[in-house]
């Protein structure tokens, strides 16, 4: 039964102008980045750069106007003999699916026509963990709110906070504790964020010799080894299943 | 008739003198310290392929000392191989190997002594702890060699170590596993070119109060700490390569009190640092390319009079950095990467400044843990805010005249 919601919801989202045009957006943005600039590796830097502000911003917002879009479609479905987890985990897979192919088509495609490398790949699987992560966030931010535009305002803020108050805060964090060794908590305050996850495991990749000097090594080390990326990706998966389990618990609760 | 004779008279003494002597496992002579006392000045020896135990050779007369199909010398981690004290010598074709280690002396596979016009060529030299060591000489010439150390941290010496010499060419040798690959102390007025350089545990090239030296077309690739020159004038470094020198601080190239020196057409190439300038004064690079460095220059603010013309700057993550807020060096014509101006005149040379130390470098100074924050977002925005009304960044360095299009051919 959840797929066959999923089916309906892939069918239906594939059907509407927007995806295409996120699809579309994606797919410029990376062909001309490659287009314009022979090296290859100044390319990727500038795709990351874009990737980790529009994915996430779609993502949510898009995942979050679907589903209060499809209330009534919900509605119904709950009406039936059916399990809310079926409903929400259908809705999930079917969005989430429809999103994923979206980036596939728009970064993952030209990135393995202009730069097929490890460093592709990682930006690859980590802009798709974080697409997955963001929607999970989104249906989080849904189902906590009955209003569209509390959950729409929600899910803006959740973006806004993880892509860059964030940071900033960690900058200011930094710097009033400067003086302190910071390498360890650092590791376990970037962690608490998504985007920064993505981000690092990209650095690792593109900017090697930077991470090598002074403190860097240390990250090198870490999340260069295979228990570091094991580490990240799972703090990545967290951050998929933990909105969801989240979303799933007040779903089943809620009187719609 | 007459004259016949008086040429067989010119001759006769010739072949007396310059005799050739043969050493050979199964021959006569066995072994090369035999041979050494019973040749005179000027005098040939050649040692024939096989295994030869030599402790502490020496080689006091004017010998040319060749050896077919690379017969072994092992001095049996016992002593030193070779020395040689006598000038006009020369070295060629032999297998030096297992020179003892010591901390009170440095014992080395061929040593070199208060010596003049000497040839060291096409040797491999083995295991030694010391590869080549020459001290208070002049006129040397160190050829085709490989040196191949230990790799043994406790074990390992200088692969080329020079010291108190002038008019040294070391030319075309491959060092690699030793401490430093080569080394020099007061040594001036040397050439050293077409050098490789890679896998040893301190610096690929490491050299202090030599002055008037040139080092071109060396490649000097993943050694311990990379390259480090210092208290040195009037040094000519071009055509070299610098590459893969990795890990907190290792420098591509680390220059400490070096004054009116040059340095061009080098490429420097994936080092956590490309070059690094303590203290430097009058110093002229150009025509270098940075590729994928972490940071391409870092000029400490105690540098001046430095020039920087016409460079490649391309995937660093940092292109200049500096610790303080004054910096008396120029930027010329280099092209950035980064650079994000027009150029409406269409002459090649951008309109406006490229300001080549960000903010970002600049936080990365105070609080090394921010590298954490390497292309996120906010550091993006504040190094753009940066950019267009410089605040925090030195106002003094930047390119007045940034390329547009990278320099070719360098």
């Amino acid at each position: 039964m959840m797929f066959k919601i999923a089916k309906y919801i892939i069918f239906d989202i594939l059907k509407s102008k927007v995806l295409l045009a996120y699809t579309l957006l994606l797919a410029i943005i990376c062909t001309s980045i490659f287009m314009a600039d022979a090296d290859v590796t100044k390319g990727l830097v500038s795709i990351t750069t874009v990737m980790l502000i529009i994915v996430p911003l779609v993502s949510i917002v898009y995942a979050t106007t679907y589903y209060f879009n499809a209330y009534e479609f919900t509605e119904l479905l709950v009406s039936q003999p059916i399990s809310r987890l079926h409903i929400l985990m259908g809705k999930y897979i079917g969005i989430s699916t429809s999103i994923l192919l979206a980036f596939v088509l728009g970064v993952c495609v030209p990135i393995a026509v202009f730069a097929f490398s490890t460093t592709g790949l990682t930006m690859m699987a980590t802009g798709a963990l974080l697409t997955l992560s963001f929607i999970s966030l989104a249906f989080w931010a849904s189902t906590i709110t009955r209003d569209k535009a509390k959950g729409i305002g929600l899910a803006l803020m959740i973006w806004f906070y993880f892509a860059i108050i964030f940071d900033g805060l960690v900058l200011l964090f930094l710097f009033l504790f400067g003086d302190y060794p910071l390498e360890k908590a650092m590791i376990a305050i970037i962690s608490l964020n998504p985007i920064d996850l993505a981000r690092i495991l990209i650095l690792l990749q593109l900017d090697i010799s930077a991470l090598m000097g002074y403190t860097g090594a240390l990250y090198q080390q870490f999340f260069g080894s295979g228990l570091g990326i094991a580490f990240s990706l799972i703090l990545q998966l967290l951050w998929i299943v933990i909105p969801m389990i989240l979303a799933l618990k007040i779903f089943k609760k809620k009187d719609l | 008739m007459r004259v016949l004779l008086l040429v067989l008279c010119l001759f006769i003494p010739e072949m007396l003198i310059s005799r050739t002597i043969v050493v050979a496992p199964a021959g006569k002579i066995t072994s090369l310290k035999n041979a050494v006392a019973l040749a005179k000045d000027g005098d040939t020896i050649i040692v024939k392929a096989g295994k030869y135990n030599s402790f502490n050779t020496l080689i006091n007369k004017q010998l040319t000392i060749l050896g077919q199909g690379y017969p072994v010398l092992d001095a049996g981690f016992k002593e030193e191989c070779l020395t040689i004290t006598a000038h006009h010598v020369k070295v060629d074709g032999f297998i030096v190997k297992n020179s003892k280690t010591g901390a009170m002396r440095d014992y080395a596979g061929i040593r070199l002594h208060h010596t003049a016009y000497v040839t060291i060529s096409n040797n491999k030299l083995l295991h030694n702890f010391f590869g080549i060591y020459v001290s208070d000489s002049r006129n040397i010439q160190i050829l085709n060699n490989e040196c191949k150390g230990s790799a043994i941290q406790m074990e390992s010496g200088n692969g080329i170590h020079l010291w108190k010499s002038n008019h040294i060419t070391i030319k075309n040798n491959y060092v690699t596993g030793h401490r430093d690959g080569i080394y020099f102390e007061f040594v001036k007025a040397s050439l050293i070119h077409h050098n490789l350089s890679e896998k040893n545990f301190r610096y690929g090239l490491h050299f202090m109060f030599s002055d008037d030296d040139v080092y071109q077309y060396n490649t000097f690739k993943n050694n311990g700490s990379g390259v480090a020159v210092m208290y040195s004038k009037r040094i000519k470094m071009t055509n070299n390569v610098f590459k893969e020198n990795w890990g907190s601080s290792i420098y591509g190239l680390l220059l400490k009190d070096i004054s009116y020196s040059q340095i061009s057409n080098n490429n420097f190439i994936r080092n956590t640092t490309g070059v690094y300038m303590e203290a430097c004064e009058e110093i002229s690079i150009s025509k270098n390319n940075f590729n994928n460095n972490g940071w391409a220059i870092r000029v400490l603010a105690n540098c001046i009079n430095s020039k920087f013309i016409a460079n490649n700057f391309i995937a660093n993550s940092f292109d200049v950095s500096t610790n303080g807020t004054l910096n008396l060096n120029h930027f010329e014509h280099n092209y950035w990467d980064k650079y994000e101006g027009y150029d409406l005149n269409k002459n090649g040379i951008g309109d406006i400044p490229y300001r080549p130390i960000s903010l970002y470098a600049q936080i990365m100074e105070q609080i090394p843990q921010s590298v954490m924050l390497m292309r996120s977002f906010i550091i993006n925005l504040m190094d753009k805010v940066e950019r267009s009304i410089p605040s925090v960044t030195p106002e003094s360095v930047k390119d007045v005249q940034p390329k547009m299009k990278p320099w070719k051919n360098l």
